[in-house]
């Protein structure tokens, strides 16, 4: 027995192609198709905040325990650096959201324009985060690599009202220095993610895969790009701005 | 309730297998291993879950022959803990894991719900590939002279005093570990987008409740051992001190991440089990679920209060006590939906009709097992008890109960119930009933004298024990060899089916549900035109009706 | 247990032990676990009787050939409050018993004589604070109630003995604590029972319970020389804690006289109670636990000293109290009756 419960057309072809090239056999219309590709990236999304939760713990934890570490740790972070990175991320946040809107009203020159802001300032991100970690590699502050506990043991002439940390909490100062790296380590992995796949975007764009009825893709990202964004806002309090008002 | 649901039919056994079909509609290896077709990315994970099965079950076998001794005569004690390491990790990560939610819920949620694919195909086969490079990952770090953490990874022993490939066994884990991911992601966009016109979500079968709640763990619970195992491989490789109490770190803190995702993670083992055991028996007893709100509800409350127990695994730690109490209180909450699902499968069959064929003798076996695994749990729950019964081979016994006498029987029944639509073809049946049998005798045998070592006091991941502990060990690899046998004997009649079994036909359990309605196996496209729903789950008097009213067509 | 005849919970009890199928029930608490696990076998044989009853009863009465049409049942409210409140209300049941049993386990009455345990790859020492030293053995009198400090030099381990139905992890970086009162003389099982390496199965050893008087004759005939708290004043002494904490009004840091177990003012406000992780934990962080009232000068010594001699520390700051050497002795049978006049050789060395 081989029925059918469904009426079969007689061969396949007759199925006419009336819908755009974008839209995939199984799903019935475009918008159904785009609201699976945005619920789906929230998905994605909501486990990485998981992702970053498990780091968030532990940092939460550490600092209960080792506040005094925590605080000198955080006053060896150059806050210009910091600060200015915040300003770039939020203003590439700015010109992706633009872009993702030139998507929407199919101007191709735009989206290239503000894709290409996005790139640069995510590019411009990146630096200053190397030179950063260079900073840090200069002053001892590696776990692992090359850590030294020198300079909080000795008196921080930035920092002169701070008193220099005892040995034991000094000691301490590399659970710090650990989750600094892992947090920041791993959001500029999402950065790097995000900013290899803004290339592969900017070259698609420039071809008009965007502008001519189909921004799922650049939706999406967009989204990702808030996110790794979001992050970051929470990571340049919890690491640079402990016990600063001194 | 007028219609009877009394099906005459003419036999099936003079019907062909349809000429086109997922299977034949492309050949060559290139179109299955760039294939964006969800049956046959789940025919892709049949074949990588069995064989990493079969490598976690020799390490089983090699396990169990050493423990025949007391002495450990067998082997080193270094290659002892090497082969547990590897049978949990392998059986857990790289088999019990994927298997439900990759093969079977690969293959059937688009079919139950009326979709031509899952929501997104060809991540759906990123899925795979992650999957196996993992594998591929833990393979090299096995071949390579393996790892003797345990599947637990216990830090600091994994991070400072071993000198195995933790590493590369934690690298495989986290790859794999996207793998589920991306298919929770798929499976919950694609059930709440792709579903049919008139499909609602109490239409739904209990089946696509269940792999819902086991999406739902794999989106939140997957990425926290992601990130307890690069803090691992972290402190390994640099030496970052997170985990080390000499600098300040607190090696418990591991614990709490590892099990924060493990403990779900054993839902993830039960939950796609029971959606399998829903179906079956709803099938075999010609009726449909009993209480279909409540055992709805209660897969997604197992899934949800999951996530609030995982202390249990750390009662004797050093956790506080007022934190022991909190879990444990948790822990008796989070049975009782397991509870309400066993009674209302066993009153499913109540004024059913019911038949004896194989995926219903697994059927028992898991209802069995899984309610006396379950009420071990129940056990080892209970503060006082766990203090003596922890860390002993009476938990071996627990988890093995749930998770081979459970998830693995119902597998098993899944596997028999839709082998026929996924490859056209009958497996013989008396050989199927043997086979349940072969191993629901094996496996208490093999299982039950490890609940009694395990009062006793035998301790769990010994290679040598006192000689009082032998004659039940004797016993229990006993047992294991005739488990063995039950395992084999599918693996060989099935391969025989695809060839020489008989045809199936498109429904040749009479079963509702909308993957029975099309032909077996499936086209690729699944439905050529999307079907429209308008009768319940387990409606089996519109299927009589339908069967009635049908012009019936043979071959 | 007392509900059952004390004659056939005996008989049930050796009858089952003499099989090898049940561990002898050599502690106080152990009847109480067993009766417990006796409860919760009930229900569970119960449990899961019912349903094979219903699934093998409902196989036969409704099997294809004697029931050929099915009844389309959706369900039944009452049925579902009733089992789920019956579950429920025995799990519930089952969580108090646990939580007492649990609380009553690990929470040592304030009599208890200590021992410390160091577990380390792959042997259990056990230090007496008379100064009896022990490897992979614990010897302990019966009829008293014993608690058991525990450390570990290096991964996790756990103090296993099945036949008083007690068992802890033993972890590094802080202590933990269990106790027990054995009532049986005889021989038992120790295990160490969480996974620790290459030897974990051999990390066993032997628990001897004693009679008092037996116990008395051991510890008289196996005293190495000087007991803990001696051990500790030497190490007191080279460690250079002395000159801080000299116990004069002008010291630099606190008194230590009488501080066991007293409640004390930390710098930031808090109060707390010093007990031994306090001590340990104060003697490798200083700068976490700042008394009030006092410079934070106190160096840190981690990696000076090793945990043994951790232990003879607080065993020391303990003996400090005037009112513990007097409990102890009550409670202990150990009397120092002749203070050594050299130090004695290898405990308590500074660890370099």
């Amino acid at each position: 027995m081989d029925s059918q419960a469904i009426a079969v057309p007689a061969t396949k072809s007759e199925i006419v192609h009336e819908h755009s090239p974008h839209l995939e056999h199984h799903f019935a219309t475009e918008s159904q198709q785009r609201e699976a590709s945005n619920f789906g990236m929230w998905l994605f999304l909501l486990t990485e905040i998981m992702f970053f939760g498990g780091m968030f713990t532990a940092y939460l934890i550490y600092r209960i325990w080792y506040y005094p570490a925590f605080v000198a740790g955080s006053h060896w972070m150059i806050i210009w650096a910091g600060t200015l990175n915040t300003v770039v991320l939020i203003c590439s946040s700015f010109t992706m959201a633009m872009g993702v809107h030139s998507a929407e009203i199919r101007n191709r020159k735009l989206l290239l324009r503000y894709l290409i802001a996005t790139l640069l300032l995510g590019c411009v991100f990146l630096g200053i985060k190397a030179f950063e970690w260079h900073d840090e590699w200069e002053h001892h502050h590696v776990p692992g690599l090359n850590f030294s506990i020198n300079e909080f043991t000795h008196v921080d002439p930035r920092y002169p009202l701070d008193k220099p940390l005892p040995r034991d909490m000094a000691e301490k100062t590399q659970d710090y220095f650990s989750l600094y790296f892992l947090l920041t380590g791993v959001h500029a992995l999402h950065m790097l993610i995000g900013v290899s796949i803004l290339l592969f975007i900017i070259f698609h764009a420039w071809r008009g895969a965007y502008t001519t009825g189909n921004m799922n893709f650049v939706e999406n990202f967009g989204l990702y790009w808030h996110f790794v964004d979001i992050v970051w806002i929470f990571l340049f309090p919890l690491l640079y701005l402990i016990s600063r008002h001194q | 309730m007028s219609a009877s649901t009394v099906l005459k039919l003419p036999p099936q056994e003079t019907a062909d297998l349809p000429k086109k079909s997922y299977l034949n509609s492309e050949y060559g290896l290139k179109s299955w291993l760039l294939t964006r077709d969800h049956k046959r990315i789940a025919i892709l994970y049949l074949f990588s879950t069995v064989f990493f099965f079969t490598i976690g079950g020799t390490a089983a076998a090699f396990i169990r022959l050493n423990l025949l001794t007391p002495g450990g005569e067998l082997m080193a004690a270094d290659t002892y803990n090497k082969l547990f390491s590897i049978h949990g990790i392998i059986m857990v990560f790289f088999f019990l894991v994927p298997i439900a939610p990759a093969v079977l819920g690969n293959f059937l949620i688009p079919l139950m719900i009326g979709a031509k694919d899952v929501a997104f195909p060809r991540l759906n086969l990123l899925s795979w590939y992650l999957f196996v490079t993992g594998g591929a990952c833990e393979l090299y770090a096995i071949i390579w002279g393996g790892m003797d953490t345990g599947w637990t990874f216990t830090t600091p022993l994994s991070t400072h005093y071993v000198n195995t490939h933790v590493i590369g066994a934690a690298l495989g884990i986290f790859i794999a570990g996207f793998s589920s991911i991306l298919t929770g992601v798929n499976f919950i966009v694609t059930i709440h987008r792709l579903r049919a016109p008139g499909m609602t979500w109490f239409r739904l079968p209990l089946f696509i409740w269940s792999f819902y709640a086991t999406s739902i763990i794999f989106v939140l619970a997957t990425p926290v051992i992601a990130i307890a195992l690069v803090l691992i491989m972290m402190e390994r490789t640099i030496g970052i001190g997170v985990f080390d109490p000499a600098r300040g770190g607190d090696p418990l803190l591991f614990q709490h991440l590892f099990w924060f995702y493990s403990h779900p993670a054993v839902y993830v083992m039960i939950l796609p089990g029971m959606g399998v055991i829903s179906e079956v028996v709803a099938c075999f007893s010609r009726k449909r679920v009993f209480g279909y709100t409540a055992v709805a509800f209660s897969s997604v409350a197992i899934a949800v209060f999951s996530f609030f127990v995982w202390a249990h695994h750390m009662f004797i730690m050093g956790i506080s006590n007022y934190s022991a109490l909190v879990f444990s209180l948790m822990t008796m909450l989070v049975a009782v939906p397991s509870a309400i699902k066993i009674f209302n499968w066993s009153s499913t069959m109540y004024k059913g009709s019911i038949t004896f064929d194989t995926p219903m003798l697994y059927t028992f076996s898991f209802i069995g097992l899984f309610t006396m695994g379950g009420m071990t749990g129940v056990m080892l729950g209970c503060l006082g008890m766990d203090i003596h019964l922890t860390e002993t081979y009476f938990i071996v016994a627990h988890f093995h109960y749930v998770m081979v006498g459970g998830m693995v029987s119902a597998f098993m029944a899944g596997l028999h119930f839709w082998w026929p639509k996924m490859t056209g073809r009958m497996y013989p049946e008396a050989l199927g009933r043997l086979a349940a049998s072969v191993l629901f005798i094996g496996f208490n045998l093999t299982f039950f004298p490890q609940f009694i070592l395990g009062y006793m006091g035998m301790p769990r991941r010994y290679h040598a024990y006192p000689p009082e502990f032998q004659v039940l060990n004797v016993l229990s690899t006993a047992g294991a060899s005739i488990l063995a046998v039950g395992y084999l004997l599918p693996m060989l009649y099935l391969t025989w089916s695809l060839k020489y079994g008989k045809v199936a036909g498109s429904n040749p359990w009479r079963a509702t549900g909308l993957e029975w309605q099309i032909q077996s196996p499936p086209l690729t496209e699944n439905f050529l035109e999307t079907p429209v729903v308008d009768f319940e789950a387990y409606d089996f008097e519109w299927l009589a009706n339908k069967e009635k009213n049908e012009v019936q067509s043979v071959g | 247990m007392h509900f059952i005849s004390p004659v056939l919970w005996q008989f049930l009890v050796k009858w089952l032990s003499r099989l090898p199928l049940f561990p002898p029930e050599a502690s106080s608490i152990a009847p109480y676990t067993d009766a417990f696990f006796f409860f919760l076998l009930l229900i569970s044989i119960v449990g899961t009787g019912i349903v094979v009853l219903m699934v093998v009863s409902f196989s036969m009465l409704y099997r294809k050939e004697k029931n050929p049409e099915a009844t389309q049942i959706e369900g039944s409210t009452l049925l579902e409050a009733t089992w789920t409140i019956i579950p429920l209300a025995l799990f519930m049941i089952a969580f108090v018993w646990g939580a007492l049993l649990y609380f009553r386990i690990y929470n040592p009455p304030t009599n208890a004589m200590n021992i410390y345990i160091v577990g380390k790859q792959w042997m259990w020492k056990a230090e007496h604070p008379g100064g009896q030293h022990e490897i992979n053995a614990l010897h302990v009198p019966t009829g008293r109630p014993v608690q058991l400090t525990m450390i570990s030099q290096d991964v996790f381990h756990s103090f296993s003995i099945p036949a008083f139905r007690v068992k802890r992890e033993v972890i590094p970086g802080r202590y933990t604590t269990v106790w027990f009162e054995a009532t049986q003389p005889g021989t038992y099982h120790l295990f160490c029972t969480q996974y620790c390496g290459t030897l974990h199965s051999q990390m066993i050893g032997e628990i001897v319970a004693l009679t008092p008087d037996d116990y008395q004759k051991w510890t008289a005939g196996s005293t190495s020389g000087a007991s803990l708290a001696q051990n500790g004043e030497r190490l007191f002494a080279s460690l250079g804690c002395a000159s801080c904490h000299s116990g004069s009004p002008d010291a630099h840091g606190p008194s230590l006289a009488e501080v066991y177990g007293s409640k004390l003012q930390m710098a930031n406000g808090s109060f707390v109670t010093v007990d031994d992780a306090f001590l340990r934990d104060t003697i490798l962080n200083p700068t976490m636990h700042q008394v009030a009232g006092y410079a934070p000068i106190m160096p840190t010594y981690q990696g000076q000293v090793s945990e043994e001699g951790l232990i003879s520390l607080v065993e020391y700051i303990k003996n400090l109290n005037s009112n513990y050497r007097v409990q102890q002795t009550l409670n202990t049978s150990q009397v120092q009756t002749v203070a050594p006049s050299a130090p004695a050789t290898g405990q308590g060395v500074v660890k370099q």
